[in-house]
């Protein structure tokens, strides 16, 4: 009987039905919708960290660089003259050191620690470092007007020094070889395209792999030898890293970045994999409480620093997406609340008609409710049906987004501020300034700046589908509420009195 | 069956105090057939609905059947749901049959609340209209039978259960002069036969006149104007079909 009663009733306000039932289809439809391109936008967030720093890396650690270790000073002339004075003029200078950027160092136990945690399925320490090369005879200079400072605030009108002095700065990685770190780091990403990629037995060997582009920019090949910090590598192969990575000049072994860049032992980057996506934040609280002062980059906080059009999505799935649904939804809610009880209004006669025949108010409730959560179900299933088709045509129709991960985050991240002062840190005099960086820094600049170009698909997830259900019933219950209120409320003697 | 002593309702609409009922003794024995007759507005409806356990009185006591202690008055409501589903039959001036459901599933409305299994309630409700008549509209909606059909359906729907009592408020009132013939003829042989109690609301004076007892409802008071109370010496029953 009660379901004979629902499927006539429903029968027969079978318009009305179908209001209710397609405000909640819309309202699902848009939840689920929402939901998946969420699920897309942290995939492709996801998918930019990957990209960026290894197909298996999780999470990255780095460390903010401390007060006084990077800086116009760090440079200077001192390691080459045993002096702090500028030479005189006309002094010969070969100046080539292999420092580190903007980061600060953890040691080879921060990462043994690391690897050790709960959680983590590998960890990889890295070292990138810059090798500047300054050769030529110092200048008498005059300063003319420009404006004298350590770093950064230089105006760039230095130009007999510049002219004189030709700093050739590229960038190096040092790759760990350990082979429990296959898979982690930017080189895990690069395609071999001459010779072969480095191996554990490396470890100690000058030995190294040269990017592509800096290879034809500087027509170097396999088997070619390569200086860094004044020691002869010769190159094993050529290797070309996507575009999106973090991209290095040259590659070359862990342990020999370390002894030639008198960073022993220590590591400006800690690469890591967790055993499973959904550990990555406990395994992102567990690196920060057993490194302190360490900066954990995932895929999660890493969005708060994207810049692009992910930027751009995650924004509207997370803004205008998460509200347009709240309100859709909760108007649905509304309107098949008011049309239930309204519904309930126009049937007080036969409620009040079926209290006399000896129903009782749970029954006749139930039948209100039972209607409405029907209702529910059937928007319930249709906005599946959207979510479904919402999500297809959101994969169909984004265009590729672009991430952008730049120097202009200013943190000390990775692919990040790595650089930061890169520019105004280098010659501490009046020259090469911040404000107006040579070509000849391209190279640093555009390995700070990674833009990624990534697909965003907006996947239905079972969780969605099970969301949308529950939201179904919610709907009916809600609605199926009211109106079971207002039937629970009528006595049989007064519904039978109301003339309709 | 029914003992009411010093019934009063009031009905309060905003400030003022409606006195529906003012006081109303009655005593209604088993298997009789009471009729009501009173001007509109003057507390017919509201004493059925007081006998039906639709509405509780503001003052009084209502002792319904053989049970000591059930007061309908002071019942709780779910035990008072229990009285109206097994004990009273109702039947309405205005047929009050759900639209949606068939003659055969508006008859079994009367059977859910006694958790009757579904072929045990089917069965039942078949022969309920068959009794009426109406055995070969089973199917049919409420809005394919004429007026007199779907009044035969809710005396098939108020006698399912077997009730002790039956209340009828103004059953022919929407009907028109044969088919009240008719229904009528039908309630008087379905009383006769079944041993029932019925109180029966109505403006017709001939139709008053045929019941045992007729009792009159003025400015909310009862006073009984006419007591037969052997079948014998009321007319003749109508013949129904």
């Amino acid at each position: 009987m009660f379901l004979t009663y629902l499927r006539r009733e429903l029968r027969r306000r079978a318009r009305q039905a179908s209001i209710i039932a397609l405000g909640l289809a819309l309202g699902i439809g848009l939840v689920i919708t929402v939901t998946a391109l969420s699920s897309g936008v942290k995939n492709a967030q996801g998918e930019v960290l990957h990209s960026l720093y290894g197909q298996d890396t999780d999470i990255t650690v780095t460390k903010a660089p401390t007060a006084g270790s990077f800086g116009p000073g760090s440079f200077g002339f001192g390691g080459a003259f045993g002096t702090s004075k500028r030479p005189a003029a006309g002094t010969k200078i070969n100046v080539d050191t292999l420092r580190g950027g903007g980061l600060g160092t953890m040691t080879n136990a921060n990462l043994a620690t690391v690897a050790k945690l709960k959680n983590v399925a590998a960890a990889a320490g890295g070292l990138t470092l810059t090798d500047t090369k300054i050769t030529g005879t110092i200048p008498a200079i005059n300063f003319g007007n420009g404006t004298s400072g350590p770093g950064g605030g230089g105006s760039g009108n230095g130009g007999s020094f510049r002219g004189s002095l030709s700093p050739t700065p590229f960038s190096v990685d040092g790759v760990d070889l350990a082979s429990s770190a296959s898979g982690l780091g930017p080189l895990s990403l690069g395609k071999l395209t001459a010779g072969r990629t480095l191996t554990a037995s490396d470890n100690a060997a000058n030995v190294a792999l040269v990017d592509s582009n800096y290879a034809k920019s500087g027509k170097i090949a396999v088997g070619d030898a390569i200086t860094v910090a004044k020691t002869s590598f010769k190159v094993v192969g050529i290797v070309t890293v996507p575009a999106s990575a973090s991209s290095y000049n040259v590659y070359i072994p862990l342990t020999r970045a370390q002894t030639l860049s008198g960073l022993k032992n220590e590591v400006n980057t800690i690469y890591v994999a967790a055993d499973s996506a959904s550990n990555i934040t406990t395994v992102s609280k567990s690196i920060s409480t057993a490194v302190p002062h360490v900066t954990v980059q995932n895929s999660a906080n890493l969005a708060s620093q994207l810049t692009g059009s992910v930027a751009s999505a995650s924004s509207l799935a997370n803004n205008l997406g998460k509200w347009l649904a709240i309100a859709v939804l909760a108007a649905a809610f509304l309107l098949a609340s008011l049309l239930t009880m309204s519904a309930v209004s126009r049937r007080v006669r036969e409620f009040g008609t079926l209290k006399a025949l000896g129903w009782n108010s749970r029954r006749v409730v139930g039948q209100v409710v039972g209607e409405a959560i029907a209702i529910g179900v059937v928007g319930g299933v249709i906005g599946v049906g959207l979510g479904f088709l919402g999500s297809a045509l959101v994969g169909h129709f984004t265009p590729p987004l672009s991430a952008s991960l730049g120097s202009a985050t200013g943190s000390a991240t990775p692919g990040g501020a790595r650089f930061f002062g890169g520019g105004g840190g280098l010659p501490g005099g009046g020259g090469p300034g911040g404000g107006a960086a040579p070509n000849r820094f391209s190279a640093l600049s555009q390995a700070a700046d990674h833009t990624t170009l990534v697909h965003l698909s907006a996947p239905v997830t079972a969780s969605a589908i099970v969301a949308a259900v529950v939201l179904a019933i919610a709907g009916g219950l809600i609605a199926g509420g009211f109106g079971g209120w207002r039937a629970a409320r009528l006595r049989p003697a007064a519904a039978l009195a109301r003339v309709e | 069956m029914y003992k009411l002593t010093e019934v009063k309702k009031d009905y309060y609409k905003g400030n003022r105090v409606i006195a529906a009922l003012r006081g109303v003794d009655l005593d209604i024995a088993d298997g009789e057939w009471l009729a009501i007759q009173g001007p509109t507005g003057h507390g017919k409806s509201t004493l059925l609905q007081m006998l039906g356990g639709l509405d509780r009185p503001t003052s009084g006591s209502i002792e319904f059947g053989d049970r000591a202690g059930a007061n309908l008055a002071r019942l709780r409501e779910s035990q008072v749901t229990k009285v109206r589903a097994e004990s009273i039959g109702f039947i309405f001036q205005t047929f009050n049959l759900v639209p949606t459901l068939t003659a055969q599933e508006n008859v079994e409305t009367a059977l859910v609340p006694l958790r009757i299994p579904a072929l045990a309630r089917q069965e039942r409700a078949t022969n309920a209209l068959a009794a009426v008549g109406l055995a070969n509209r089973a199917r049919h909606l409420p809005s394919e039978l004429s007026g007199g059909q779907q009044q035969r359906v809710a005396i098939a729907r108020a006698l399912v259960k077997e009730p002790k009592v039956l209340l009828a408020d103004e059953p022919t009132g929407n009907l028109d002069e044969d088919t009240r013939d008719d229904i009528i003829g039908l309630l008087e042989r379905l009383w006769r036969e079944q041993e029932l109690t019925l109180v029966l609301v109505t403006h017709d004076s001939s139709i008053a006149r045929r019941a045992q007892r007729l009792g009159v409802m003025q400015n909310g008071r009862l006073s009984i104007k006419l007591d037969t109370r052997t079948r014998e010496t009321r007319a003749e029953p109508i013949a129904n079909g």
